[in-house]
């Protein structure tokens, strides 16, 4: 990145007051975004870290401060191991898969060129679905009664599967989905990475005599570092968050069958406006957030590293 | 930041008019149309399969038949009429229609500061609003929630609607975004439009933003589509049923109409049908703008 180099003559002479100028109609500028950051995001995230010390309840007079109480009846809690676990399993089952799916159809898209434009158009369907119907269609698709899904594993001469009513496979049938609707996002990202790529790297590693998997181990892969830290970075983080899919699917019981499928996010939801106790939600806030910090720092620090070329 | 973002006409696509070794349909192109068709097929059944179930009749619902014996439009009449479907249709589009022009207008605003003013605290403005990325949505709702709460904002029509909007008046992926697209422009252009006496402003509006139209039809798409499909917050603020958004309004729906899979299904793809048309009018702008800003740090 260039700053503003001194490439014309007239502008060392005017340099200063240009510079005040400039640095006046950024602030300018700056003001009300730098002011909707403040109220909207800063100030909220202090206010979570000190409702977070208090037993903070809606529906009572009082609001007694209670120090860590809130934080040490978390390692009490089965109920929140549980849904860091899941949380978790939703992560890693999750973010590898649209990776790995995501890069196989992007380097497809890449080899052909008739209807290239409406498979892409195609694969991006699902992303602009709305969460909620996608949610509601796949809990009809995955029915153990009267599902289509079991129809075809019955013709498979497969028995039926109980999908999102057993605790043993709600989360997977869960995560399935989000995976599907997250997939053409994901091979949008790794068509703009493998564009970026400049061709005459293959050329050359042709011309050497590489075949096609020497030059994707060597050549792609490596190359689409910055693509895949973004998406294991931000991926890790929206997989953290997971609220909207998991209601739908089990809007009724909230968390699927004995709490298989639910998520730190949602189990924050049910604390704080299910049962209205702030306080203790927001330590679970406040959990949330050093897990995402660490898990993201970590990540950028071993990611960004192993192909530095 | 060195590297050019790809421009579409150096994509291979375009590149492979020049002689390369192979471009018949050999195994390898052959096998990714295999790849790809049955990745389709998985990919679309749902759809297909939420439409045709919205034409069926109640009596043929719960048949397996993938196409409707008598197809009927009976779950459209129901929702349209009998429902509050079309009021809660009408508020998403409200607020995810001024959240997108909010976010358009000050993320690219931010995004040009950030990119072509020198100013001290210009780096530390910049890392403080990417780091409110990973503050979790969860955390920010409960303080939110008191905030609205206290000020008793969601009783009355406007203060409803601006207690939904406010949190996505701004985005910092946005101004990511735009700081990255606005950093290719030469600065060159800028200098020549200000020795002709134009404002700072008008340099932005009418010089720079107009340059940077693919990146601004993929953010609007992105922040339209993130504000018709959010669910928490509005899930959380909304006390009364006609300030009700599309996702909101469907989730409860289950409860009001007892489980009408048809309704459902009805309402679902009458959902997806105004993203798809955006979707499908802004295709080439959204993907190139992806494409062009590389999503690159």
């Amino acid at each position: 990145m260039t700053r503003t180099a001194p490439t014309s003559p007239p502008r060392p002479r005017r340099g200063g007051s240009m510079r005040r100028h400039q640095a006046r109609t950024a602030y300018t500028f700056l003001l009300v975004p730098l002011i909707f950051f403040l109220i909207v995001r800063f100030l909220p995230t202090l206010s979570a870290l000190r409702l977070s010390v208090f037993d903070w309840n809606i529906l009572k007079e009082q609001q007694p401060f209670v120090g860590l109480e809130n934080y040490e009846r978390l390692f009490a809690d089965e109920k929140f191991g549980q849904s860091l676990r899941n949380t978790a399993l939703y992560a890693v089952i999750g973010v590898p898969a649209q990776i790995a799916l995501g890069l196989v159809v992007a380097l497809m898209l890449n080899r052909i060129q008739a209807l290239r434009g409406l498979f892409r158009a195609l694969y991006f369907a699902p992303y602009v679905t709305p969460i909620v119907a996608a949610a509601w269609v796949w809990q009809w698709l995955f029915s153990p009664q009267f599902g289509p899904i079991n129809t075809f594993l019955i013709w498979l001469n497969i028995p039926p599967q109980n999908f999102l009513t057993s605790p043993s496979q709600a989360l997977a049938t869960t995560a399935a989905l989000v995976v599907w609707q997250n997939l053409g996002f994901q091979i949008v990202l790794f068509l703009a990475g493998l564009a970026a790529i400049p061709r005459s790297y293959y050329e050359a590693a042709e011309i050497d005599g590489a075949n096609g998997t020497q030059a994707f181990w060597k050549i792609t892969l490596p190359l689409l570092n910055p693509t895949i830290v973004f998406s294991v970075v931000t991926g890790t983080i929206s997989y953290l968050q997971l609220f909207t899919q998991v209601v739908n699917l089990n809007f009724t019981d909230q968390g699927g069958p004995l709490g298989s499928t639910m998520t730190v996010a949602l189990y924050i939801y049910q604390i704080a406006f299910g049962r209205y106790q702030m306080g203790y939600a927001s330590a679970i806030t406040v959990v949330l957030f050093v897990i995402i910090l660490a898990i993201t720092l970590i990540q950028l620090r071993f990611l960004t590293r192993r192909y530095d070329l | 930041m060195t590297t050019h973002p790809a421009r579409p006409e150096e994509r291979p696509a375009a590149v492979s008019g020049q002689p390369r070794p192979r471009r018949r349909l050999n195994t390898p192109v052959l096998l990714a149309y295999v790849v790809l068709t049955v990745g389709i097929v998985v990919t679309l059944f749902p759809f297909a399969w939420m439409l045709l179930t919205s034409l069926k009749s109640f009596q043929e619902l719960f048949n397996l038949a993938f196409l409707p014996a008598v197809p009927t439009l009976d779950n459209y009449r129901q929702v349209l009429l009998e429902t509050r479907f079309l009021q809660w249709f009408a508020n998403s589009l409200l607020v995810a229609g001024v959240t997108t022009a909010s976010v358009l207008f000050f993320d690219s605003l931010v995004g040009y500061t950030l990119a072509k003013f020198d100013f001290p605290g210009k780096n530390l403005i910049f890392i403080l609003i990417l780091s409110t990325l990973m503050i979790p949505t969860e955390m920010l709702v409960i303080p939110w929630f008191v905030g609205v709460s206290d000020l008793q904002l969601t009783r009355s029509t406007p203060g409803a609607y601006f207690a939904i909007m406010f949190p996505g008046l701004i985005s910092a992926f946005g101004v990511f975004l735009m700081r990255q697209f606005f950093e290719t422009l030469p600065d060159d252009l800028l200098e020549a439009a200000r020795i002709d006496g134009m404002s700072e402003f008008g340099i932005f509006w009418r010089i720079a933003l107009p340059l940077v139209r693919p990146a601004l039809a993929s953010l609007a798409i992105f922040t339209f589509l993130g504000n018709w499909n959010a669910f928490l917050w509005p899930l959380i603020v909304i006390q009364k049923p006609e300030f009700r958004t599309l996702p909101v309004g469907t989730a409860l729906f289950n409860g009001e109409a007892g489980t009408q899979w048809g309704l459902i299904m009805a309402a679902s793809s009458l959902a997806v049908i105004p993203v798809l048309i955006v979707f499908a009018i802004f295709q080439k702008q959204i993907i190139d703008g992806i494409v062009l800003t590389g999503m690159k740090g």
